[in-house]
C-alpha cells in the first residue's frame, strides 16, 4: 500500500488554476483493514477555506488560511509567509473514493476513505 | 571503498553550507531557538498600540493552551496528542509528520507593553494574543499652538 500511496510535488495542480506557492502541510496517514485515515494540519483554514477533490486517482487538499490581522500590524517575525496549504496524493484502486468523509476541528483535517467492499479482507474457507 | 567519496566532510559542507546561507538570509538564530520547523509556527507583529502574535497551533481545545507573560516575556505551552493508533491495534503508519508531545514556545516583548492588557483567542487552529501598549508609551503628535 505504502508503494501506491505517494506524495505528488505540489506543483501537480489538477485544478488547473495558475502556480500558486503554498505550503506543505503536515501529515499523518495511517491505514487499518477498513481503509485509510489521513490527518493533515491546515490552522487558519476554516470549512469554507477548505478545498477536497478527488479526480480520478489524485486526492487534493487545497486550503486558504484567513486570519484576521489588524489594518496596521508591521510584521517582525514571520514564520508563516504563505496564507495557502496544498498537497496531492495518489490513491490507489481500491480505495472507495465515493465514499469519503471528512471532518475539520480547530484547523485539523480528519478524512477517512474506506476501502472498496471487494478489497476488505475477508477469510477463506477452506472445504474438505 | 566506494563510500569514501561520499564522506563525512560532504555531509558537514553540506550541513555549513546550510547554515551560513540561513544566517545570511535571515539573520541570526533566537537564542530561543525559533528553528524553522518548529512547533507551533509563531508569527509577531507590532502596531502602535499592541503587539500581535499568532500562533499556527492547531488541534487542540483553547483551554488547553497555557498563555503566560512573566518578565516581558509571553510564553505559550500545551500538548498535543498523537493520532496515531497505539499498541496493539492492527493498522500501519504510513506516514507521520504531524507534530505531537509537550510545546513551548516564547517571545521577548518590548518593555513598553501593559501586562493588565493582554488577550486571546483561539479560532481554526491559530492561537492569536494581542498584547496592549502603555498609553504613555504611544506616539503622539504635539500640536503647535
Amino acid at each position: 500500500m505504502s508503494d501506491n500511496t505517494s506524495v505528488a510535488t505540489h506543483s501537480g495542480d489538477s485544478a488547473g488554476r495558475a502556480e500558486e506557492t503554498a505550503l506543505l502541510p503536515p501529515v499523518d496517514v495511517i491505514e487499518d483493514s477498513a481503509g485509510i485515515t489521513l490527518y493533515a494540519d491546515l490552522p487558519g483554514v476554516s470549512r469554507d477555506g477548505l478545498d477536497l477533490q478527488v479526480d480520478a486517482d489524485t486526492l487534493t487538499i487545497e486550503g486558504v488560511a484567513a486570519v484576521e490581522l489588524p489594518e496596521s500590524l508591521e510584521a517582525k517575525h514571520a514564520e508563516i509567509t504563505v496564507p495557502r496549504y496544498r498537497r496531492v496524493f495518489t490513491l490507489s484502486r481500491e480505495l472507495d473514493v465515493e465514499n469519503v468523509t471528512a471532518e475539520l476541528h480547530q484547523g485539523v483535517l480528519k478524512l477517512r476513505i474506506p476501502k472498496a467492499e471487494h478489497a476488505q479482507p475477508r477469510k477463506i474457507e477452506v472445504r474438505g | 571503498m566506494a563510500f569514501s567519496f561520499l564522506s563525512r566532510d560532504m555531509f558537514s559542507d553540506l550541513e555549513r553550507l546550510h547554515r551560513e546561507l540561513q544566517q545570511a538570509f535571515e539573520g541570526g538564530p533566537s537564542i530561543r531557538g525559533a528553528a524553522p520547523g518548529g512547533f507551533p509556527a509563531v508569527n509577531v507583529g507590532s502596531t502602535p498600540q499592541s503587539i500581535e502574535l499568532y500562533a499556527y497551533v492547531p488541534g487542540l481545545e483553547p483551554d488547553s493552551i497555557q498563555v503566560d507573560l512573566e518578565r516581558g516575556t509571553l510564553s505559550i505551552a500545551g500538548e498535543r496528542a498523537s493520532s496515531l493508533p497505539q499498541n496493539g491495534e492492527k493498522s500501519v503508519v504510513h506516514i507521520n509528520q504531524r507534530f505531537a508531545g509537550r510545546f513551548r514556545r516564547a517571545v521577548s516583548l518590548p518593555e513598553d507593553i501593559d501586562p493588565d492588557g493582554v488577550s486571546a483567542d483561539y479560532r481554526n487552529g491559530v492561537l492569536h494574543v494581542s498584547v496592549k501598549r502603555r498609553a504613555e508609551a504611544l506616539p503622539r503628535r504635539i500640536s503647535v499652538q
